[in-house]
């Protein structure tokens, strides 16, 4: 995984609250058996739409998406992850986000920052007036920063560092494997198996 | 100090704790289907790495297969290479799988179960979000990505930050024709899509002592839906008179010993909750969505609700947006929404009682001209046992599909599907835009209330039917 210090690029502001993971990739997409290639999926409904956000031209190549409140609920699918990332985007900025999603999001790379309602509507206010308007997210300050916007978000702090240090989970755990082993023999001998 | 059964749980499993960084939790029990596993099987194969405990993990195929003519090779080809996938992958990693065929293959959170896998104090993990089910046992239970699946195959175990605890007590006798859907449509209703979030929630109260194991799984099932990645019943006499003489429960001492620390596992009394929320059983009613997540539910009884009503500008714009896609009026009768498809099933209520409560319904009535009706039980074990005791007769009898096992139209991975703008009565989980088929349309309902709307061609609880002469 790629380290994570800081990012600027363009915004795209999706206005609607609880934008499930059924939105953001349907499930006719998650037959696959690769990581990438979802870019096409994300949103596949709502991009039949030539209104859609996403859509405009103006919105070409943004890397960041600003969201309604409870972004990422429903199902667990961590396809919604790689079709936003595969899509181009590094950050996605809500006053919620689903607890799998968010969990997901760390374990990919992808940066979900939480900031108060009150600031994703000045940054999708400051989207409007110029989709041009560059946003920077500072994972090491933990801040925002568009035009005279200067806002804090929230992230959790172990994410924060395996984010900053680019560091493998698995390859973490692994170092506790004389753990794992010595809490292995004292399992009680009722719990089942599957074999 | 006092803990919750949550706390308790957690505690028993935690392998590593060190102060800023998140437990290492041991994991009992893995579930793996098609879906979510194959990239993290890749990943194994491409850092080296194997599966630590193949005997702590099963698989089973349910979200592609089609539930008719399971006989054949599957006609989708994306479909037919992931479940070939996952069965290549536990060749190669030597995990047990139940494929499409076998007497255990169906809905993975009703195979755990059904096996008497699935017990009292354990940590129960899957790439499913409807893991939660299995906290009905008194299990932590949670849906996790795909990263995590390969990280519990490579360590059997997961870095995880403790969750906060949520009581929701349900106190008083539930009114007749009412069900653990309906109260698990009820507390969403209350609480929002993201009331949960951050919380293991645990049901209390005596209208959830009084459930079954199957109306307990039903309810812990939606926790989801409420934003809470579990939900859990404490296990009492219930639980292990369910669990008894299953396949993989404890047998001898070993049974003694499992029951006597499971009795240990209940709240203490004086435990203290992060939140709690209060429901009123005697106050509740067969419950239906009319919009387009599960927290837009109301009792049957009401009517479509207007925008204009709307607490807040989000909560107006989601009602607007919503009602739009659902092509509903506000003000309109509920039970005056016609249904095109009723779907029976999913690892929500695709069990037994759930279609003994429709084949109830459907004795000696007919489904609606109007109306087709899928009823697709959760597994193979769930198919042979209506069919032992009949249903399946009646299902056809009364004019509905019987299907094969599998998640089918819950959310339309295989040729099960609503068609653009068609409505569903369905006893799945989620209504979320196409859920069920691209611009589909999802109530969600009990199953009685599934059954009754099948026969009426409007949404409708058994008791506005006619009676039988």
């Amino acid at each position: 995984m790629d380290a994570f210090t800081t990012h600027t690029g363009t915004a795209v502001p999706l206005q609607r609250s609880n934008v499930d993971t059924d939105q953001i990739i349907p499930a006719e997409y998650l037959k696959r058996i690769t990581r990438t290639g979802f870019e096409d999926g994300l949103f596949a409904s709502w991009r039949k739409d030539p209104d859609f956000v996403l859509n405009q031209p103006h919105h070409a190549g943004a890397t960041i998406l600003v969201a309604g409140p409870d972004f990422g609920t429903g199902s667990s699918r961590e396809h919604a992850v790689w079709a936003l990332q595969n899509y181009g985007f590094k950050v996605v900025i809500s006053s919620r986000f689903a607890d799998i999603f968010r969990g997901n999001s760390g374990k990919g790379g992808l940066l979900t920052a939480e900031v108060p309602q009150e600031t994703v509507e000045k940054l999708w206010a400051l989207i409007a007036a110029d989709p041009a308007t560059e946003v920077t997210v500072d994972l090491a300050a933990q801040q925002i920063r568009a035009g005279d916007l200067v806002a804090d978000f929230a992230v959790d702090g172990y994410v924060r560092w395996r984010l900053m240090e680019g560091l493998d989970d698995i390859g973490i755990t692994l170092q506790s494997g004389a753990a794992i082993t010595a809490f292995e023999k004292q399992r009680p001998e009722f719990t089942p198996t599957t074999s | 100090m006092a803990r919750t059964l949550a706390e308790k749980v957690w505690a028993a499993h935690v392998v590593r704790h060190a102060e800023g960084e998140p437990d290492l939790l041991y994991i009992d029990l893995h579930l793996v289907h098609e879906v979510t596993s194959p990239q993290a099987f890749d990943g194994l194969r491409v850092a080296g790495r194997g599966v630590r405990r193949p005997d702590l993990t099963l698989a089973t195929e349910d979200h592609n297969v089609p539930t008719i003519n399971i006989d054949q090779p599957i006609a989708d080809p994306v479909s037919r290479a992931q479940v070939d996938a996952l069965r290549a992958n536990c060749a190669e990693f030597k995990v047990p799988l139940y494929p499409l065929g076998s007497i255990e293959q169906g809905i993975v959170h009703v195979v755990g179960p059904q096996l008497g896998l699935t017990q009292p104090g354990m940590t129960v993990v899957c790439g499913d979000s409807h893991t939660s089910t299995h906290g009905a046992f008194g299990a932590l239970a949670f849906g996790i990505g795909t990263s995590e699946v390969e990280h519990v195959l490579a360590t059997q175990t997961l870095p995880l930050k403790p969750f906060k605890t949520m009581a929701i007590t349900v106190d008083g006798e539930l009114p007749l024709g009412v069900s653990a859907k309906d109260i698990t449509l009820a507390i969403i209703a209350k609480i929002g899509t993201g009331g949960g979030q951050g919380y293991v929630l645990e049901y209390r109260g005596s209208a959830i002592r009084g459930l079954s194991m199957e109306g307990r799984m039903t309810l812990c099932n939606m926790s989801i839906e409420a934003g809470a990645r579990a939900g859990m019943v404490a296990p009492d006499e219930t639980t292990f008179a369910y669990v008894q003489g299953r396949e993989h429960a404890p047998t001898g001492a070993a049974w003694d010993e499992a029951v006597t620390y499971w009795r240990t596992l209940p709240s203490d009394a004086d435990a203290v909750f992060d939140a709690e929320v209060h429901l009123d059983a005697t106050t509740l009613s067969p419950y239906v969505t009319w919009g387009t997540n599960p927290g837009q539910g109301l009792p049957l009884s009401g009517s479509v609700p207007s925008p204009a009503n709307a607490s807040d500008e989000v909560e107006r714009t989601a009602t607007e947006r919503a009602l739009d896609y659902m092509g509903l009026v506000p003000g309109t009768l509920l039970r005056e929404i016609q249904i095109d498809t009723v779907f029976i099933g999913s690892c929500t209520n695709g069990r037994i009682e759930d279609l003994r409560a429709v084949a109830e319904v459907l004795r000696g009535r007919q489904v609606a001209d109007s109306v087709r009706m899928l009823i697709v039980p959760g597994s193979v074990r769930v198919k042979l046992q209506a069919e032992d005791e009949g249903l399946d007769t009646v299902f056809i009898d009364a004019g509905a599909d019987w299907r094969e096992a599998g998640c089918s139209m819950c959310l339309a991975m295989n040729p099960d599907k609503l068609a653009p703008g068609e409505r569903s009565a369905s006893t799945s989980n989620r209504n979320f835009e196409g859920r069920q088929g691209p611009g589909g349309r999802t109530h969600l309902v009990s199953p009685a209330v599934a059954a009754a709307t099948a026969v009426a061609g409007t949404l409708a609880a058994p008791a506005d039917l006619p009676a039988l002469s």
